[in-house]
């Protein structure tokens, strides 16, 4: 891929005066618990039980001596003095790992579309699942739904929190070694997460499929992510905290707290892949949701509405519209949000009541979507004009649009009696696409998009022709694919639901699914265009960073207030 | 002082808000999920549901291993279409050994909570092995490599005390017989059929993939499909029992 040069470019060139050069505890301390974690996992490995868990640990062991080597060959390679946290009187911000992250979303992100247009191609024509385990559905559907989620989400996550919390603190990334381990252990994560799926590792429950290793492992990667988050809001040289901080600090605290809350597991052995959950039943599946439905509440709303806080003023280079509102629509939605679990569990056994107050909350919760939505859009008021020239800022206009529309179906969906038609079809499925799709997927393009000529110093985009280009096939697919699914999730559900006259159920599930099949094929079709709309804005993404034009660096008079 | 200046202290103090953010969340999770720890209708045990037989639990873990519950739901609501499709809606007891649960969330295929005995174990190897050939419509992937993968039975009993701990109620007979009863239940000819049928009630005993030898990962598999939702006998369950 990228060469390593393009990451880890010298913030400085400046002189350094002569002091003895010494390793730091942070390098000697965590090369050593690598070379020891190293140790562990190679003595796990010869003894583990099952196959993917001696690769895994295996795997494991390399990974932790070539972090030895990372943290030994880089301290030869650094100047005696760490990078100084200012230089000149202007901060000296920490873009080494933002890059990182933002190249290893794109991979990710294209990853993962992929095998969602492969698993959308297996049920339109199941002979595509071959027969063989790796490669079935089953298997597949988690590497999707983990890919797009936490690989390429999560990365645009870090990688723009820890711009945002640098710019709008005016202070260095807190930590030397710190902000490093996050982004590689994170991608770690994805790494054993994604190969466990394929070779049948998995706790089954939706959006928390990995295994107790990878969820402990994770659970030191995001405490360190909190650490650097919050250490560098601590630092800050700015009286307040921006409010795009605010959401994600909620989207770091909150997963914090859901993926504890829905993973504590019993191992059969600890040198095996299997665990146990320790809830069972009923209190499983309220646990399941109430994280399940929270990932998309902290991770991927909290997260990305605070790209939304930034980005778009950035981009349109006008204030968020409202300072009150933004205040309301952050308290309002933290609080409602962990209340809506319970309408992924309508009609199950579940008590009423709590089916009851999940359905209420949801309903409510349309209020703060909808004034955070306003929020956005109204940022350009006075500068509407740039939708026509800026692609770029249209598609994060668009996805907020998108945001305002799933956040509204979603409610729609949580009263109980829509809920009896749409539960288990395809129309959840067209949901959450039009809000992953048409949101999340649409405000990280232009996200990204943004970030990359600035993290890159260059002067703009290598094309915007092709922003274009990438926005309307994406737009395209993502209007195929949606319509594709409410169609299909609406059919199916009458299907079911049909009586003849003489009070027979008119259709078997069968005819059910033969049903489905002319828009499997367009959805399959719209997820294709929607990869296509990626790999462009891959190429152009590259190009950005190979040929643009790089950036004269402002005097600091003229440096912008945040 | 106005309501928004007092917001102030929230952004000039990162602690302040980490706090005031878990304290707001913290409320919706609480109320929700601890009375589910404490409802009868929530725990109550209803007469028949035992524990997986040691095969059936290493079918179960296939089904999870596979991801079949992203396809099929094991959750059948009470609504007329349902109970008229797949049987008696779902009991909340009738899934409290499920660690995790497998309710799921989907149906691209049809609801599972009630499958079992309602085909022959015939049906489901040809069906699991090609589900076209039985299905022409079906867009199910085929697991022909199920029959040639044989289960383990000498780790089973492991699986079964770390259930154990998380509150499954396998007896010490149970555990300490794991790994002949897992034998015994795939081979009707198998001298321990009797103590295995002792020790868990209405578990069926048969060579379900048909072929002899070890039980393979079709025999477990099948056996869980088999037993899904038959604990439970209807017939003596008064539905009017709750009603004051």
């Amino acid at each position: 891929m990228v060469s390593g040069g393009v990451f880890f470019q010298r913030e400085s060139a400046m002189p350094q005066p002569s002091i003895s050069k010494t390793m730091t505890t942070g390098e000697s301390g965590l090369a050593l618990v690598f070379a020891v974690a190293a140790f562990l996992c190679l003595i796990a490995s010869a003894k583990a039980l099952d196959a993917p868990f001696a690769f895994h640990t295996g795997l494991s062991a390399a990974a932790s001596l070539a972090a030895v080597f990372f943290i030994i060959n880089r301290y030869y390679d650094r100047p005696a003095r760490l990078p100084p946290a200012e230089i000149n009187g202007r901060p000296n911000y920490n873009m080494g790992p933002i890059k990182f992250t933002a190249a290893i979303a794109m991979f990710w992100g294209i990853a993962g579309f992929l095998v969602g247009l492969i698993i959308a191609s297996q049920l339109a024509w199941p002979a595509l699942n071959f027969d063989l385990p790796w490669i079935q559905f089953g298997r597949l559907r988690p590497l999707h739904t983990s890919a797009v989620i936490f690989a390429f989400g999560g990365n645009v996550l870090i990688g723009t929190s820890f711009y945002v919390v640098q710019k709008s603190c005016r202070a260095r990334l807190a930590g030397d070694l710190a902000p490093w381990f996050v982004v590689l252990g994170y991608n770690y994560f994805i790494l054993i997460a994604g190969t466990g799926y394929l070779l049948g590792v998995t706790q089954s429950k939706e959006y928390a499929e990995p295994e107790w290793y990878a969820d402990l492992w994770l659970t030191i990667v995001w405490v360190t992510y909190l650490l650097v988050f919050l250490g560098t809001i601590i630092k800050r040289k700015e009286p307040h905290i921006f409010v795009a901080n605010w959401f994600y600090l909620a989207f770091i605290v909150t997963i914090a707290v859901l993926h504890l809350g829905n993973n504590p597991a019993l191992p059969v052995s600890f040198f095996g892949s299997k665990s146990y959950i320790a809830w069972g039943g009923i209190q499983d599946a309220m646990f399941q949701w109430w994280y399940g439905h929270n990932a998309v509440g902290f991770f991927l709303t909290a997260g990305f509405l605070a790209i939304m806080y930034y980005f778009i003023p950035k981009r349109a280079e006008r204030p968020i519209y409202s300072y009150r509102l933004s205040i309301i629509h952050f308290w309002a939605l933290i609080f409602l949000y962990i209340w809506a679990g319970p309408h992924h569990l309508h009609y199950t056994a579940l008590p009423d009541w709590t089916q009851t107050l999940g359905m209420t909350f949801s309903i409510m919760l349309w209020m703060p979507s909808w004034g955070g939505m306003i929020n956005g859009l109204m940022t350009l008021s006075g500068a509407w004009d740039k939708l026509r020239t800026d692609p770029v800022l249209r598609m994060l206009v668009v996805s907020v649009a998108f945001y305002g529309m799933s956040t509204f179906e979603g409610p729609m969906m949580s009263i109980k009696v829509v809920n009896s038609l749409s539960h288990y079809t395809d129309w959840t499925i067209g949901h959450v696409h039009s809000g992953a799709l048409g949101w999340v997927g649409f405000v990280s393009f232009g996200a990204l998009y943004c970030l990359v000529p600035w993290i890159w110093n260059r002067k703009g985009l290598y094309s915007l022709k092709l922003v274009n280009w990438h926005f309307w096939i994406a737009t395209l697919g993502i209007v195929l694919y949606i319509s594709a699914m409410w169609v299909s999730g609406i059919l199916q559900g009458l299907m079911w639901r049909a009586y003849t006259s003489l009070g027979f159920l008119e259709y078997s599930f069968i005819e059910s699914v033969e049903a489905m099949h002319p828009f499997y094929v367009i959805r399959a079709a719209g997820g294709a265009l929607f990869l296509i709309g990626a790999l462009i804005m891959a190429y152009n993404l590259w190009m950005t960073v190979r040929v643009g034009e790089q950036e004269v660096q402002m005097p600091v008079a003229l440096q912008p207030a945040e | 002082m106005s309501f928004w200046t007092r917001h102030q202290i929230f952004e000039k103090n990162s602690i302040i808000l980490i706090v005031g953010i878990l304290l707001v969340i913290a409320i919706g999770g609480l109320v929700e999920i601890t009375p589910l720890f404490y409802l009868k209708s929530t725990i109550e045990v209803v007469d028949g549901v035992r524990p997986y037989t040691p095969l059936e639990l290493a079918g179960r873990n296939i089904y999870v291993r596979e991801g079949c519950y992203l396809c099929h739901s094991q959750m059948i609501r009470p609504l007329r279409d349902e109970v008229e499709r797949y049987g008696h809606f779902s009991l909340a007891a009738e899934s409290m050994f499920d660690h995790p649960f497998q309710w799921g969330s989907k149906r691209t295929g049809p609801d599972l909570a009630r499958v079992g005995a309602k085909y022959s174990d015939d049906w489901h190897v040809t069906h699991l092995t090609n589900p076209r050939a039985i299905v022409p419509q079906s867009v199910m992937p085929g697991y022909p490599f199920l029959s040639s993968i044989e289960v383990d039975p000498d780790t089973i009993a492991d699986h079964m005390r770390t259930l154990r701990t998380v509150g499954v109620p396998y007896t010490d007979d149970q555990i300490a017989n794991a790994a002949a009863d897992m034998k015994a239940q795939a081979d009707p000819d198998n001298a321990g059929t009797d103590a295995f049928t002792k020790r868990y009630a209405k578990a069926a005993v048969r060579n379900f993939d048909g072929k002899s030898g070890t039980p393979t990962e079709m025999d477990a598999l099948i056996a869980y499909l088999q037993m899904l939702g038959t604990l439970v006998d209807f017939k003596l369950y008064s539905e009017k029992a709750n009603l004051r």
